[in-house]
């Protein structure tokens, strides 16, 4: 018999970052009791990562701005396979919960007349994103960190779910380990939100920490949930190259959004040479209009450097592919240029991008204010995950809620920089809510006991592998596959190979050995944590293979065009009840009358 | 240019005694000390405890003690180091040790929980919301870089040689308290608590705390020594003492 604590929560949140956090504000503040699961200590999640802003249609900056030209946005970026109803929900919502976060403590940069200032963002038509110069993230985790210890929520540090619980169909609580004492923890509670972030580190370059495996993801997939979208990863086009520590490492769209430039090893300002149909009529002409664009000329167009993620990065990918990289296989992001422009220029660099500066200078040695920026593109952001209903984010399975990057459905097959930071505020209050209001209408549900001792057992026979690999090796070779086989460019033979190889993959993660005891012992958390970056790769992998088109972040050389029957569809992911992986196309919902004539008329 | 560097990396538990234990590996250009600790980490040492996050000093989780001075792992460059002698990488000295690299800060988490938090006044602008001007918040932004690291807390005598942990909160709260107190739209009164529960007299401005935070939030000039003196203004102006007299 393997020991374990227990707790009794009415909603257990599973993640702390900027969405569980908000879902647990808002559900303490219904009176529940509210248990919120950290993997590391408060206030250190991937939020704090975010660098340029929250997009939310104030219009402080440009009153042409409103929720419906977000929307439509937003819609255009996701290229119209977003769940609708939560881009519209999204783009309503937003402006209030920025006030709200406000009403909390945050302190965002401000105009002259004293309200929330914005900036510029690819893919949004005005400047729209609330920010704290570029450390945004930050200001954001924080107010809700500090706001939230005073709702009563009980906040379990460093401890990790393995698996979710279920009595006959609804949920029942969850099942993980505490790190510092390597002790198990079993939660009841008959509402748990997922909240638990992206999947980068199945990747080996990447923006994202540790942390994140995909739990989330594969804590649903395994309960038996909906997801959807998983072939949609974001690769951000910036992230740093050089030094090898740091590669993958964000530098903020917001740098292109102050006037940063991309430029091959020709000084070619290669963006303006491949503007797709859908963006044309909103791109700048000449180096001149898009200048003028970012100093904030409302009768300019932006530049082609503000074009959304996927095509900024693909651009990024055929440059370094066609031999006009840098030397350490990136292209040039210059900002120091602007010295031409304005008297203050390093000045202004500085006290905006105030992170970037001290990021270069720090790590790279390079002073951003008089010399370019080495990037290329690291894997960001997941726009798949947990298929949800879009106005109370309950899962497939009653009880089950996710919110933010593990949900998915607002940012369809490309997000918009910004739209993740308000998905989290509006997604994870919206979250909160229904699972309190779920928890008070549902008893929690009942738990067993034996299925607790296998769960456990399995966690511990790491600890018995006679002669298993070391888990940070097999875990870095999962991360070069994935790289490989179905990263930013991808066909149908390596995504076959990656389908093939996670076989082997599934196998040599159940037997890695794990020295020593269960006390803060990294190798176990990273044997644990590879059980799920597997399941994730898995469901990357097949999706996309099914979707036979390109389509946003979803690049297939093999089949390089969007496809109007593939436009029309989802892609659902399920465990079969033989256990084996499953892929299905559903087709979209019809778009709500008079949404379709918002995307008709600002087509 | 590729070179070997020897780490002495402190192991041990709570309960066990603890030593520096050698690795040597070979560095490569821009490795920074977290770099080296995931290198032996994975080929030596899997099990070394080691706490981090983002990689990019942002998230303030790999704090440890770097040939003796407080600093974060992830932004800390080898070639900042003479690596022609081992390099020792301890754990934060003023806290308790889990294991390795990693102890417990959890009392930080408890002192913030006392601390009255943010309470804005009714908003005043006619959207029902504020409006603030950028100077007047410019010196609350950047006590808000904070990443809550606590290497301040680590070099502090108070907290580290003299173990006052009951009586006095360490630079990261008397940061997170001017933030409050400054912030243009807080109505909360919280200079009774800062000079009693908080202890902002222990503080005898060595600036140590200034020295190792690697937002270089000027914390004992901008935080620290305008709460000493809205607490002298209140608690011993000697004209308001006696005007109180005779009240």
């Amino acid at each position: 018999m393997i020991g374990y604590d227990e707790w009794h929560y009415d909603v257990l949140v599973i993640g702390a970052g900027g969405a569980g956090l908000r879902a647990a504000i808002e559900a303490s503040a219904t009176g529940a009791r509210v248990g919120v699961i950290c993997k590391s200590l408060l206030g250190k999640a991937h939020t704090v990562m975010a660098e340029g802003g929250i997009a939310a249609a104030l219009s402080n900056v440009d009153e042409r701005d409103n929720w419906q030209v977000h929307f439509t946005d937003t819609m255009r970026g996701g290229q119209y396979i977003n769940n609708w109803r939560m881009a519209e929900l999204h783009a309503r919502e937003a402006p209030k919960c920025v006030h709200e976060l406000e009403s909390w403590g945050a302190l965002f940069d401000r105009t002259d007349d004293g309200r929330i200032l914005q900036r510029n963002f690819g893919g949004h038509k005005y400047p729209r994103l609330a920010h704290v110069g570029d450390r945004t993230g930050l200001e954001m985790i924080r107010t809700l960190q500090d706001h939230g210890i005073h709702m009563g929520m009980e906040v379990h540090m460093e401890c990790t779910i393995i698996s979710l619980l279920k009595d006959e169909g609804r949920i029942a609580g969850a099942f993980g380990y505490d790190r510092q004492r390597g002790g198990f923890i079993l939660f009841h509670a008959p509402a748990v939100i997922l909240a638990t972030g992206g999947v980068g580190r199945a990747y080996r370059i990447t923006s994202n920490s540790w942390e994140y495996s995909g739990d989330g993801h594969a804590l649903a997939y395994q309960a038996g949930a909906a997801l959807i979208d998983m072939e949609f990863l974001q690769f951000h086009p910036t992230g740093m190259v050089w030094p090898p520590g740091v590669q993958g490492i964000l530098v903020t769209e917001g740098v292109r959004g102050e006037g940063g430039i991309l430029l091959n090893n020709k000084n070619e300002r290669f963006m303006f040479n491949d503007i797709p149909p859908l963006y044309r009529n909103q791109t700048a002409d000449s180096p001149e209009e898009g200048w003028r664009y970012t100093q904030g000329d409302r009768d300019a167009r932006r530049p082609p450097e503000l074009l959304t993620r996927d095509h900024v990065a693909r651009c990024i990918v055929r440059e370094i592919r066609e031999g006009r990289g840098s030397p350490h296989k990136g292209v040039y992001l210059d900002i120091s240029w602007i010295r031409e422009k304005m008297p203050d220029a390093p000045g202004f660099i500085r006290r905006k991008l105030p992170g970037m500066y001290h990021q270069f200078k720090k790590l790279a040695g390079i002073d951003i204010t008089k010399e370019p920026m080495e990037v290329g593109p690291t894997t960001h952001y997941m726009m798949g995950g947990v298929m949800v209903d879009a106005d109370t984010q309950m899962s497939t399975i009653p009880g089950l809620f996710a919110a933010g990057e593990c949900a998915a459905g607002l940012h369809g097959a490309n997000r918009l920089g910004g739209n993740s930071l308000s998905d989290l505020l509006v997604f994870g209050k919206r979250a909160g809510l229904y699972a309190a209001e779920f928890a008070s209408q549902n008893k929690a549900g009942k738990t067993d006991d034996v299925n607790i001792q296998s769960l456990a057992d399995d966690a511990v026979s790491f600890f018995r592998q006679p002669d298993g690999e070391n888990p940070y090796a097999v875990m870095t070779a999962l991360q070069e596959m994935m790289q490989d086989l179905a990263g930013i460019v991808r066909t149908e033979s390596e995504l076959l190979q990656a389908k093939e190889s996670l076989i082997q993959f599934r196998q040599r993660a159940r037997k890695v050995r794990v020295e020593g005891n269960r006390e803060y012992n990294n190798a176990w958390h990273t044997a644990l944590d590879l059980q799920h970056m597997i399941i994730v790769s898995e469901a990357i992998t097949l999706a996309a293979i099914y979707r036979k088109e390109s389509r946003g972040a979803h690049f297939r050389i093999d089949y390089p065009d969007p496809d109007p029957v593939n436009g029309k569809m989802n892609q659902v992911i399920r465990k079969d009840s033989d256990g084996r992986m499953r892929v299905e196309s559903i087709p979209l919902k019809p778009v709500r009358p008079d949404l379709q004539q918002l995307i008709d008329e600002m087509k | 240019m590729i070179m070997n560097a020897e780490f002495q990396i402190w192991r041990g538990g709570k309960d066990s005694a603890g030593r520096f234990e050698s690795y040597t590996i070979e560095t490569t250009e821009g490795m920074v000390v977290l770099d080296a600790v995931h290198h032996i980490q994975s080929s030596q040492a899997p099990d070394l405890a080691v706490r981090w996050n983002c990689k990019a000093g942002k998230c303030g989780s790999c704090s440890a003690e770097i040939n003796g001075t407080p600093k974060l792992m992830c932004m800390t460059r080898l070639s900042e180091l003479p690596l022609g002698q081992p390099v020792t990488i301890a754990p934060l000295k003023a806290f308790p040790l889990i294991r390795d690299l990693v102890t417990d800060v959890s009392w930080n988490f408890r002192v913030k929980k006392k601390i009255p938090p943010f309470r804005p006044r009714k908003p005043d602008a006619p959207d029902g919301t504020w409006r603030i001007a950028q100077e007047d918040i410019d010196r609350v932004q950047e006590f808000r870089k904070c990443i809550e690291c606590f290497l301040c807390q680590d070099v502090c005598h108070v907290l580290r040689d003299h173990q006052q942990f009951e009586s006095f909160s360490g630079p990261r709260y008397m940061v997170y308290l001017a933030a409050l107190e400054m912030h243009p739209l807080d109505v909360e009164d919280r200079i009774p608590l800062i000079k009693k529960e908080n202890g902002i007299g222990l503080c005898n401005i060595t600036k140590c705390c200034t020295a190792v935070c690697p937002e270089e939030i000027r914390i004992t000039d901008n935080a620290i020594i305008p709460l000493k003196e809205r607490v002298v203004d209140r608690f011993y102006d000697p004209i308001r003492k006696l005007f109180n007299l005779f009240k």
